[in-house]
């Protein structure tokens, strides 16, 4: 008992020393904030360790639940313990919008051509790409849907359609199936007619909807055959199919969205947080992380890298990339309230 | 022992007012007694009960934001007539005031506030921040409109103005689907917009369905428990508590595998040859009323299973050997003693059922979602807790309403005799 005793003392002993020194010496650290879970560890394997090794600096990971609060407060008070932080767009554009997050120089970054132009925002860095896509099962229909407007042809493709209950997503997903082109759809959703528009395709549809409230739900449903097609997270449909489920997933019209990386205002790192982002965004690198999870690189190069079937899968795979459009998360900021009252009025008819 | 001689000697010379100042000091002291016995709940009540209810009907008229953030330019906002433009003072002190409102989180409430009235309110602060100088040569006035020509709309400085006094109305007013006009005036929202009347309804109606059903499932039960010997009723009793000791959730996702179109339910109708395709018996009202019967059943069954316990079977035998129908004997003799039971459990079950949240979510559909569906949803996802305080108040007012003209229909002196 008093070995391990004096074990641990010695253990707290070092820990507190080292982390005095890592205080000490903070030009050569840097804290990195992240998600946590499978991503975290993906990012772990994949930018933390390699590159606190070339750079030869401190990175200490952590990980929070995308609590803006704890941002905010540091920003305030003015003690700023975190550098680089992991934030999903809507975020992202709230903490621009109060000036949380250093605006991002992208000239001085100098990485701007070799993203998806997603990726590129005022004052963060995207990392990653989730889709929301057309999911089916392949076994049950006759042909493979191709668009969303197959998705409306209840006649060739009878049975129930999945789609999340919701405004966001739904109102993008049925303006394509009236035939708006991808690029167009948030300006068309801009104006009242649009709107008006979307409802009146909705409006067709919805006896044969059955909506979901979470991400699990549309891969059950597939499975169980109680949805022929529905919307999905591609991540989701992607670890079905690595359960030997013949989902499919045609990505026209599909929309992605990104997490970014954001550096916290006031930082004291932010020379070894820019050649952090910059070293995350390599194709190597970015290519090292989507092998361990399905989420696309923001870096197209990185594909190239990544087997063949995993590759297929990646929402910012050229073939996939067609015919898909990026959430335009400011829109949904603005309008999504109304929006969504209008969709909750809509759907309790 | 001096004191005691001291209150004698007092006592001797007045002796009837120093009996009664004895006897006032005695009640006094057991007073505070009592009161410290009872301050640590009355504590907890006020800390756990009074104050966050309180604090959620502030909320619900609460129009701070503006005047906290901004508040030279709100007093001054607030002596404009509201025609043309305000003049130069208030274009200078909103200049400032935004400028500074960068620091400290002012500028997210503002502009969550702002959005409200118009939703491009937010990038017209943005570009605003964006383009605004620290010093100018020219007025602010033509300062702003030079970097944003919304700035000489009337509408805009309407819309701040709007948001400048203390409190609104306009929280409670949408959640009963009314909105203010340009002119002030209170009139109903766009058609595509009117929801919160009919999901009020909806409420009702599902509480009022959901306590029909249990009542009428859980009094021939609870009279089956009561009127069987000890050892086999313990038995069932148990059963009626299991789901208590299971978590709601899993209860309600087991009931989306037993009714989805490929489950065991709908398997079982087609394996007997009911039906010939499954039908459809989840998300939807059928799924709803399903579930939260069966999380709300014991509800109904415990109260009404300790009241019929406690009445004599010989009453009900009376009656029938005096010449009453057993119908008659059960309906005119023993219903009404078990009235109490059936009040406290149809409004246990009543109040309960009103504020579900996480059933209906999962096994109902679109149309299916109770109040408070909408106030999580203004909680968690929007962040608009104004909304989600109104919504909270007036459902409140409802239940409060409710209980009241309940409590006026049920006859007290039963619930006072048994």
């Amino acid at each position: 008992m008093k070995l391990k005793n004096n074990t641990a003392k010695h253990l707290l002993t070092g820990g507190l020393l080292s982390a005095g020194l890592v205080l000490a010496g903070n030009a050569q650290a840097l804290t990195v904030i992240s998600f946590g879970g499978a991503s975290g560890d993906a990012m772990q394997e994949a930018y933390y360790t390699p590159f606190a090794q070339k750079a030869g600096i401190t990175l200490t990971p952590g990980d929070y639940n995308g609590e803006f609060a704890r941002i905010r407060a540091m920003v305030e008070t003015g003690n700023v313990s975190w550098d680089v932080v992991e934030v999903e767009s809507p975020e992202l554009a709230r903490g621009c919008f109060e000036g949380l997050f250093e605006p991002i120089d992208w000239e001085l970054l100098g990485i701007q051509d070799d993203l998806i132009p997603a990726a590129i925002h005022e004052c963060g860095v995207g990392t990653f790409v989730w889709s929301t896509v057309l999911a089916y099962d392949a076994d049950r229909l006759s042909r493979a849907p191709e668009s969303w407007a197959d998705f409306w042809n209840v006649e060739e493709f009878p049975g129930k359609r999945g789609l999340r209950r919701g405004a966001k997503y739904t109102l993008e997903f049925a303006l394509m199936a009236d035939g708006v082109a991808a690029d167009d759809v948030y300006d068309v959703l801009a104006t009242a007619e649009g709107v008006d528009r979307a409802f009146a395709k909705l409006d067709e549809l919805q006896p044969h909807i059955q909506w979901w409230e979470a991400g699990a739900q549309p891969p059950q449903w597939l499975v169980a055959g109680d949805v022929v097609m529905s919307s999905a997270y591609n991540g989701r449909i992607a670890a079905a199919q690595e359960e030997g489920r013949n989902l499919e997933i045609n990505w026209t019209g599909s929309l992605y969205d990104l997490d970014y990386w954001a550096i916290v205002q006031g930082s004291s790192h932010v020379e070894t947080a820019y050649d952090f982002i910059r070293f995350s965004s390599q194709p190597d690198t970015q290519a090292q992380y989507s092998s361990r999870i399905p989420y696309g690189p923001v870096n197209p190069a990185a594909i190239a890298e990544l087997s063949e079937k995993q590759a297929a899968r990646m929402p910012t795979a050229d073939a996939n990339l067609e015919g898909a459009i990026a959430v335009n998360t400011d829109f949904w900021v603005d309008y999504g309230e109304e929006l969504e009252q209008r969709f909750n009025a809509w759907a309790s008819q | 022992m001096t004191s005691i001689a001291a209150t004698q000697t007092a006592a001797g010379t007045q002796p009837v007012t120093g009996l009664k100042a004895q006897l006032r000091r005695a009640e006094r002291l057991k007073k505070i007694k009592a009161m410290l016995l009872v301050a640590p709940l009355a504590l907890f009540l006020i800390i756990a009960f009074v104050l966050p209810i309180s604090s959620m009907l502030w909320r619900s008229i609460d129009n701070t934001e503006v005047s906290q953030v901004m508040p030279q330019t709100a007093t001054l906002i607030q002596q404009w007539d509201g025609s043309g433009l305000p003049d130069e003072a208030v274009f200078a002190a909103f200049a400032a005031e935004l400028r500074d409102s960068r620091s400290g989180g002012g500028l997210g409430r503002i502009g969550r506030r702002l959005n409200y009235e118009d939703p491009t309110f937010r990038s017209l602060l943005t570009r605003t921040l964006r383009g605004l100088p620290a010093s100018t040569e020219l007025s602010w006035t033509e300062e702003l409109i030079s970097i944003d020509p919304r700035w000489n709309d009337t509408a805009t400085w309407q819309a701040i103005q709007r948001t400048a006094p203390l409190t609104t109305d306009r929280y409670l007013l949408a959640s009963l689907d009314l909105e203010r006009n340009a002119e002030g005036q209170i009139v109903k929202v766009a058609e595509n917009q009117q929801l919160y009347i009919q999901v009020f309804k909806r409420t009702l109606i599902i509480a009022g369905g959901v306590t029909l059903i249990c009542l009428f499932l859980g009094f021939p039960l609870a009279y089956l428990l009561a009127t069987l010997p000890t050892s086999t009723s313990n038995l069932l009793l148990i059963c009626v508590l299991l789901p208590f000791w299971t978590s709601l959730l899993v209860r309600t996702a087991a009931w989306i595998v037993l009714l989805q179109s490929g489950g065991l339910v709908n398997a079982g109708l087609m394996w007997t040859g009911l039906i010939d395709s499954p039908i459809q018996l989840v998300f939807n009202r059928i799924g709803v009323f399903f579930a939260m019967v069966h999380v709300l059943l014991p509800f109904m069954i415990l109260p009404l299973y300790s009241v019929m316990k406690g009445v004599s079977p010989s009453y009900q035998r009376a009656a029938v050997s005096l010449g009453a129908h057993p119908f008659a004997a059960f309906w005119q003799v023993y219903v009404p003693q078990t009235l109490s039971g059936i009040a406290a459990g149809t409004i246990l079950v009543f109040i309960m059922a009103l504020g579900y949240y996480i059933t209906p979510a999962l096994v109902g559909g679109p149309s299916d979602q109770m109040v408070s569906y909408y106030v999580a949803y203004y909680t968690n996802t929007t962040n608009n807790w104004g909304m989600a305080a109104a919504l909270g108040a007036l459902l409140l007012i409802v239940t409060l309403l409710l209980y009241m003209v309940y409590h006026k229909l049920v006859n007290q002196k039963q619930l006072v005799r048994s």
